[in-house]
């Protein structure tokens, strides 16, 4: 089958490699339909994340019909159009029985701080992901969830991650009505969290990010105001000034390791590798948030240390939550918000790629060329 | 739950202000009220052990099922091998795994050479969505980076030259 096949830092590839096999009892295999590139594979694609290995296949959004089941698989069957939730969770262990299927504690032998995840390094569980023809799809009863009828699988790919992701900073937030939500980062995911944090009863939705054509991308898509911070100099300040010089009730952090806008943690974070990551935009929404705030963390870091404001946190009294987002909990009333027209997930794919061009489509996503917001990955045995 | 509080019994004023809904974790993560029973679940299925497998060491076991990527091998393997020793919690685990990755890089393209494959790595590198859609940037630094290696082999020839010119003296 086809497969992307990871190289190295920055160079990917499309490769012939062997058919997923059942390992488990509980393993589906799944014929990839849709598979998305997400703004945490660029961690693996910078080469960031400690334990990623040549040779691995990436993916962790994806679609696909069910080929083959094993012995203990009673939820889904051959035949069956599933959206896979990019957590690997037992549904057994005591965080999955809390509903935190991100935290699962039998997903990931290689680390107990993160669960496993599909197409995430071997840090991450070491399982091949979905940016290719076949994928084993463990825990199969717990998962894979058919997709409705009548929605668009362009729809349910961005159900197994983005989705989710952009509602849970939302809904971690603790948005009140009428509070001001500042959410830094203009990608798949902030764009995401802007548009939830609408639902959840904000006053007011701030989207900052450097990249002109994502900020007017996220203006329209999530009615929101949209600033580039190249352009007006101190963040702190100018949310101080937006804000009555107090700050925002809630900062979410939609970035994650990869920020740019300070030349310290972009040297330390992602040249010399000497912290997890450049943890600018989470340093600024600690500086940027009220006194007694909240700060929502979605952006990934890496498993080492940051640099940032800890004192700051301590002395303003604020909150800080953070979690991979918990894909299985929030499905069912996400799809009911995508079945009744108030979310739009497919309106975020801008680029629709055969699977062969994998390379080409990493870059510009990387690179944000031709305006790429999302870039889903069409494998050739797709067919539809 | 009845018996917890008469296992407090001896602490004067135990739970008194428990507020339950004070949870600043929720909705993220729904209570079902054995969290203090430890490590006690029903555990699925074990995924038979069968290729190299690391776990960390601050836990006892391999996970219920595991992914089966890459087992290790070579130089970077046996570095991986090493940084299993230490825990999450030790730079002495990250570092090194960090320059296992590094490692594995360079033992990629010798197993694409044996393999008879040259990797091309500008088609890796996604060079023509650069070239379709930042022709400018990509010919600008194609630009620079030539300016800079002709400015470099331009000041060792001439620096050999006056090496040269002094020992002619
Ligand atoms: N917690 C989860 O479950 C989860 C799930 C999916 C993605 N993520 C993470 O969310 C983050 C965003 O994902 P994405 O797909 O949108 O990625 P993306 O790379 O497309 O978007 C990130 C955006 O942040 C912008 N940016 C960089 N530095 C910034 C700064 N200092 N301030 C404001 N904006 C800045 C970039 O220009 C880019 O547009 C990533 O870290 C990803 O790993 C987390
Ligand atoms: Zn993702
Ligand atoms: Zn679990």
């Amino acid at each position: 089958m086809l497969a992307m096949n990871y190289r190295g830092p920055l160079r990917v590839r499309i490769d012939q490699k062997p058919m997923p096999e059942i390992l488990h009892p509980q393993d589906a295999i799944v014929r990839v339909t849709r598979s998305c590139i997400c703004g945490s594979d660029l961690h693996l694609y910078n080469g960031s994340v400690p334990d990623t290995r040549v040779g691995m296949t990436f993916g962790h959004e994806f679609t696909g019909i069910v080929e083959e089941v094993g012995s203990e698989v009673t939820k889904v069957k051959v035949g069956d159009h599933v959206l896979v939730p990019f957590n690997i969770a037992c549904g057994q262990c005591v965080f999955c029985k809390q509903e935190l299927y991100g935290n699962c504690h039998e997903s990931n032998p290689q680390a107990t701080a993160v669960g496993g995840i599909f197409g995430y390094s071997h840090t991450a569980g070491g399982y091949n992901g979905g940016q290719a023809e076949y994928v084993r799809v463990p825990y199969a009863n717990v998962g894979p969830t058919v997709i409705p009828e009548g929605m668009d699988p362009d729809d349910a790919v961005l159900l197994t991650d983005v989705v989710p992701t952009g509602y849970q900073a939302a809904e971690m937030g603790g948005i009140q009505p009428g509070d001001t939500v500042v959410v830094f980062g203009a990608g798949p995911v902030g764009i995401m969290a802007a548009k939830c944090s609408w639902l959840f009863g904000a006053g007011r939705v701030i989207i900052i990010d450097e990249v002109e054509y994502r900020l007017e991308f996220a203006k329209n898509y999530a009615q929101c105001e949209a600033y580039n911070f190249r352009e007006f100099g101190d963040p702190a300040v100018f949310i101080k000034k937006q804000t009555d010089w107090l700050g925002a009730d809630v900062c979410i952090d939609a970035v994650g390791a990869e920020a740019t806008g300070n030349a310290l943690q972009t040297i330390t974070g992602r040249k010399l590798l000497i912290q997890a990551g450049s943890a600018t935009a989470l340093h600024w929404a600690i500086n940027c948030v009220k006194k007694g705030g909240i700060v929502s963390i979605v952006g990934v870091y890496g498993p080492t240390d940051n640099l940032v404001p800890i004192g700051n946190v301590l002395n303003k009294g604020i909150t800080i939550r953070a979690n991979q987002a918990s894909v299985k909990r929030l499905l069912p009333r996400l799809i009911e918000h995508v079945q009744n027209g108030i979310l739009n997930p497919k309106g975020l794919i801008t680029h629709r790629i055969p699977l062969e061009e994998v390379s080409d489509a990493y870059r510009m996503f990387s690179e944000k060329l031709d305006n790429c917001i999302k870039p889903v990955l069409i494998p050739p045995s797709a067919r539809i | 739950m009845e018996t917890t509080p008469n296992k407090y019994a001896h602490i004067i004023g135990w739970g008194i202000d428990a507020d339950p809904k004070n949870d600043p974790t929720y909705p993220m993560r729904n209570r079902a009220g054995e969290e203090e029973k430890g490590y006690t679940w029903t555990r699925p299925t074990q995924q038979p052990v069968n290729i190299e497998v690391h776990h960390s060491i601050e836990r006892p076991n391999v996970t219920a099922v595991f992914g089966t990527a890459v087992p290790p091998s070579g130089l970077s393997g046996m570095i991986r091998r090493l940084a299993f020793k230490k825990s999450e919690n030790d730079y002495g685990h990250w570092l090194p795994l960090i320059l296992a990755d590094r490692v594995n890089v360079v033992e990629g393209i010798i197993e694409d050479i044996k393999n008879g494959k040259f990797p091309n790595i500008p088609a890796e590198k996604g060079m023509k969505a650069e070239w379709q859609h930042n022709r400018g940037g990509l010919l600008r630094q194609l630009a620079v980076t030539a300016i800079i290696g002709y400015g470099i082999v331009a000041y060792f020839r001439a620096k050999k030259r006056r090496e040269q010119e002094d020992y002619d003296y």
